[in-house]
């Protein structure tokens, strides 16, 4: 056994065995936790595949932020997990059924005999000097130059969506806001006024003890 | 490593229109307050711009540009001309709906555009991915619109009925995808047809990646058993947006079918013949038969739209150039007559009383001889009954059909328009012969409305008396030489 | 050297047993010199602050209170891991574990010197930017699993703060890249050679900024250490940890400053290229300092500036530090990708040709 195959098989057993406990843990938080695990060795996968570009954006993008930003919300949310489970045992065999008549088929079609090795040949490997990135790049911005615009436009719509329904215009007594252009525009005149004032003139000090003196 | 820039001339109406749309959401912020209704004049003139652009560049070719992943056909250029022409009257009315409602933002119109720039980027889709994103573009903004009147329940339940459903369909359909692609091994519709006809394909592949894309595809459309989400969001949605849904989305759909089955996968026609034959078959059913008990009209125009779906599968099941000609005629003319129908509701509709009852068109005779003879049109265009155009849709599809051999099939479309023609004459009946006990007011909330809505419904006729063009324009565009 | 090892090991044993014991003695050569040096980061920081605040700081403890740090790894090995009431066992303590793995691991890519790397990878730049943002899910484990409202304000805070620099570091570094045309590190620095004019401080000058403050954001220091904020909520994530547990939250901070100091300097500052090559005098008199300690140098210099700022500012307000991280520095970054697209278009100066 090559050191390849060890962390291949190390990585695609953490990877099964953690999207299996997503699916069957209980608590949302811990399924997030898990789901994560699951991307980090599917980017351990990618790696040994000697597509590391995929596999370091993978954990870059949806470890280290979306599912950060998912946890957010997960952890925020209170989830009422007997609400949720009401009605579970009604429809697990309905559920398993299906699942299992999906699984049949699925694996009927993408089985080995219809994407085995003879029918996709052997993965090609590449020399030290074959950079993953490049091979992404290049057809990215060239050849798929209109998807990749379109996909900019989807983010863009998401973006405009999602502010328009979570924005909401409050009145200036219901927020407040700070205006550093103001803040920093700000002159001393608009906040100090000088006075011009007589000179207090001090008693003499000879006076001013026998005042205290008189306090006493 | 050379990049050779692509052709964008023939992608020119696209350009401009995102570039005007995002021009738009940055000068929408900044005149929001003091110019309310620049944003809307600014939608209708981009529109008009994009319109006037295609027709002045319309071609009979088909260029293709961007490495394949872009075409522009005759078909492409007139299905994008009704969608501009339909999306002119969807914000014409949303505009006074909104305002009515006085829930009018910039960023209804706004993403209403970019809804329009996604339903472009599917008509012109010729690879796998511009087609998914095109959908995509399209489906996020109408997500957004129906869930942008956050403190009505109705919509807010709406929108996430449809949002669910629309991000299972695209990932039913994503996945479809994926295995054509793992079949073919290449992303674009004309070479994936290549391989097929190479025989390189594997055939269970092929199969299994059409029961998701064809899956996906009647999601969208809302054809039975997967027309769930339809009623409750055309139900619940505000009425300006269920015009939206109801209208331009349905041509871009008939687009994706047409690229997808046929530009793609012409040669698998006996494998996607059947199931659209059961789709279509369970849509005029399930759609007509459920029509008969609604009361509400927007529930009854949401059942009437899935058996509409039907007739349109009807046509693409006949699988010529014939069928999808009639196909694309009977979409065009739905998505006219919804803009009309729902422009009547939004017409007559007041701030907290939707008039989308049918009891609320009681004895409209009586209170508006105008607009009950125009939904008298309306219904009875649906209905399809000659001189209006609903009835020379149905006979086109139902032809393409017969010729095809689907004696049968026709039969049933016959017999569930029969039963269709029962609940839209309800309708007539009810404002013609009922009477109302009280009277409310039933007139349009501005007058340039009920002008519009006359226009439009009387097109319906017009066009009735007059078809024989518009069908001509389908099958030329589908390139079916016109015999008589 | 490592080969010859692997070589040497795999004569009498299995193959990928022979890999993984060069690999873990690559590991212990790197870890254990880190961890001696983020002890004396502690000691450092408190000498800093404590002069710049007029104080003597640690002198009890050794000369000059050199055994310090040491001191205090034994009194908090030998202290007990106190474990809150209904919280999450499991979760609360792989936090820590959480917290300093990627801290660690992220040092596998980085070069000490001319060919001092323990793994010289072509995507060298995005490895270290993938591993330490997973850092983050050590402190929103261990604020979730303490079961204390405090701890969970001070993830959530530091969640926040790490995702939003995060983007702005990330389009730093893609100026960098621009600019280098690689990702490996070991060749970004040998783009830098000849002289401190090459360095990429320049025509990045301002990326460099934005790189330095958005890793002290990135690490949680002062004046960014909102996740800590200790007048406001109390300690932030790690206010329910004692012991070892809540020191290896420390020991994960101090060897992320020492990363981000080793990346600026890497990117920035020329890596281990002395600043005077190409001068005639200066070069010929400092040519006997080895790289190693010229990029040392460096890296202390930066490390100096993390204990300084602590010891200047006042902590950031929350909608502040949301504020500069997104409306100024994101667009900042982003106009800089522009203006280096420009300038390597054009070719200007001795960096772009």
């Amino acid at each position: 056994m090559s050191f390849e195959q060890l962390v291949f098989y190390a990585f695609a057993g953490i990877s099964s065995l953690a999207a299996l406990m997503m699916i069957t843990v209980r608590n949302p938080v811990k399924a997030a936790l898990w789901l994560v695990l699951t991307f980090i060795s599917a980017a351990g996968v990618w790696l040994l595949a000697e597509s590391e570009f995929l596999g370091l954006v993978l954990i870059l993008v949806y470890v280290g932020a979306v599912m950060v930003l998912f946890l957010f919300v997960v952890m925020m949310l209170d989830i009422n997990l007997a609400e949720m489970k009401e009605g579970f045992a009604q429809y697990a065999p309905v559920g398993a059924l299906v699942a299992l008549v999906v699984f049949g088929l699925i694996y009927l079609v993408v089985g080995p005999e219809h994407f085995g090795l003879d029918k996709t040949g052997l993965p090609v490997t590449h020399g030290p000097d074959y950079s993953n990135t490049k091979e992404i790049a290049v057809p990215l911005y060239t050849q798929h130059a209109y998807a990749f615009v379109l996909a900019a436009v989807l983010l863009l719509v998401g973006i405009v969506a999602a502010i328009a329904l979570t924005l909401r215009r409050r009145g200036p007594r219901d927020a407040l806001y700070q205006d550093i252009d103001a803040q920093v525009r700000v002159r001393a005149e608009d906040r100090l006024t000088m006075v011009k004032m007589a000179p207090e003139v001090e008693p003499d000090v000879s006076s001013k003890n026998e005042e205290e003196e008189g306090a006493k | 490593m050379t990049f050779e820039v692509p052709n964008l001339a023939p992608a020119l109406p696209e350009i401009v229109l995102l570039t005007l749309t995002s021009f738009l959401l940055i000068a929408d912020t900044v005149w929001s307050k003091r110019c309310a209704h620049c944003t809307y004049w600014a939608t209708q003139i981009t529109l008009l711009v994009v319109g006037w652009l295609i027709v002045s560049s319309f071609t009979t070719q088909t260029v293709v540009t961007f490495d394949g992943s872009f075409v522009r056909d005759t078909l492409a250029d007139v299905l994008k001309l009704f969608i501009v022409a339909t999306s002119i009257g969807i914000f014409l009315f949303s505009r006074e709906y909104l305002l009515q409602q006085r829930s009018y933002h910039g960023e209804f119109f706004v993403l209403g555009l970019y809804g329009v720039l996604g339903m472009f980027v599917m008509v012109s889709a010729y690879n796998l991915i511009t087609l998914y994103l095109g959908l995509e573009i399209m489906s996020l903004a109408l997500y957004a619109m129906i869930a942008m009147q956050r403190d009505s329940q109705k919509a807010s339940e709406a929108a996430m009925k449809y949002f669910v459903l629309g991000a299972l369909a695209t990932g039913m359909m994503l996945y479809g995808m994926s295995m054509l692609y793992g079949a073919t091994g290449t992303l674009e519709l004309p070479k994936i047809a290549q391989v097929i006809a190479s025989g390189h394909a594997d055939q269970a592949v092929l199969a299994f990646s059409l029961v998701f894309i064809v899956i996906g595809l009647a999601f969208k459309l809302g054809a039975v058993p997967f027309h769930m989400w339809v009623p409750d969001v055309y139900h619940g949605a505000p009425t300006a947006m269920t015009l939206y849904l109801a209208s331009a989305p349905k041509i871009a759909a008939f687009a994706m079918l047409y690229r997808l089955l046929w530009d793609g996968l012409q040669l698998a026609l006996p494998d996607w013949q059947g199931m659209l034959i059961i789709l279509s078959v369970l849509s005029l059913i399930v759609g007509t038969v459920i029509a008969v008990v609604q009361t509400n009209l927007k529930r009854l125009l949401a059942y009437s739209g899935i058996s509409h779906m039907g007739f349109v599968l009807m046509g693409v099941a006949a699988g010529d150039a014939e069928g999808f000609a009639a196909a694309m005629f009977y979409i065009i003319i739905y998505a006219i007559t919804s803009v009309a129908a729902f422009g009547m509701i939004i017409a007559l509709a007041r701030m907290g009383h939707e008039f989308d009852e049918i009891e609320d068109f009681k004895g409209l005779n009586q209170r508006n001889p105008w607009l009950a003879a125009m939904m008298l049109f309306i219904m009875f265009s649906m209905a399809g009954i000659p001189p209006f155009i609903g009835f020379w849709v149905k006979l086109a599809v139902i032809e393409a059909a017969v010729n095809a051999g689907l004696l049968w099939l026709a039969i049933v479309a016959v017999i569930t328009a029969v039963i269709g023609a029962f609940y839209y004459l309800r309708v007539v009946k009810v404002m013609y012969f009922d009477t109302v006990e009280e009277s409310k007011p039933a007139e349009p909330i501005t007058r340039e409305l009920g002008f519009a809505v006359s226009v439009v419904s009387g097109l319906l006729l017009i066009l009735g008396l007059f078809p024989s063009w518009i069908l001509d324009l389908c099958y030329r565009s589908l390139g079916v030489t016109v015999v008589g | 050297m490592f080969e010859t090892l692997q070589h040497w090991l795999s004569t009498w044993m299995w193959d990928w047993l022979a890999v993984l014991i060069t690999i873990l003695i690559q590991a212990v050569v790197i870890i254990l010199p880190l961890m001696l040096v983020v002890a004396y980061l502690t000691y450092a920081e408190r000498k800093v602050i404590a002069y710049m605040q007029v104080r003597m700081g640690p002198n009890r403890v050794g000369p000059y209170g050199l055994l310090q740090p040491i001191a205090d790894a034994v009194k908090l090995l030998f202290k007990e891991v106190v474990l809150p009431s209904q919280s999450n066992i499991y979760l609360f303590l792989i936090a820590p574990v959480l917290a300093i793995a990627p801290a660690i691991a992220v040092w596998a890519a980085i070069p000490f010197a001319e060919g001092w790397v323990v793994a010289d990878i072509d995507a060298g730049v995005l490895y270290v930017l993938a591993i330490s943002s997973i850092t983050v899910y050590g402190v929103v484990v261990s604020g979730w699993a303490s079961n204390s409202k405090y701890a969970f304000l001070g993830a959530l805070r530091s969640s926040a703060q790490k995702i939003s620099y995060e983007i702005a570091m990330g389009f730093a570094l893609v100026t960098v890249l621009m600019v280098a045309d690689t990702m490996n590190l070991t060749q970004i620095v040998e783009g830098q050679k000849g002289g401190i004019w090459h360095w990429y401080l320049i025509p990045l000058l301002p990326m460099f900024v934005v790189y330095f403050i958005s890793g002290v954001a990135e690490t949680n220091r002062a004046p960014f250490d909102i996740a800590e904020g200790e007048s406001e909520i109390v300690a932030g994530f790690h206010v329910e940890y004692s012991g070892m547990a809540f020191a290896v939250f420390f020991l994960a901070e101090y060897a992320m400053m020492i990363l981000i100091s080793y990346m600026t300097a890497i990117m920035f500052l020329g890596g281990w290229w002395s600043p005077f090559e190409g001068i005639p005098v200066l070069e010929t008199l400092f040519a006997w300092v080895p790289g190693f300690w010229w990029l040392a140098l460096k890296v202390a210099f930066l490390l100096f500036t993390f204990l300084w700022f602590r010891a200047t500012f006042p902590r950031y307000r929350y909608d502040q530090l949301m504020r500069l991280g997104w409306k100024v520095f994101i667009p900042l970054t982003i106009v800089w990708v522009f203006v280096v697209m420009l300038l390597h278009y054009y070719k200007v100066g001795p960096w772009f040709n």
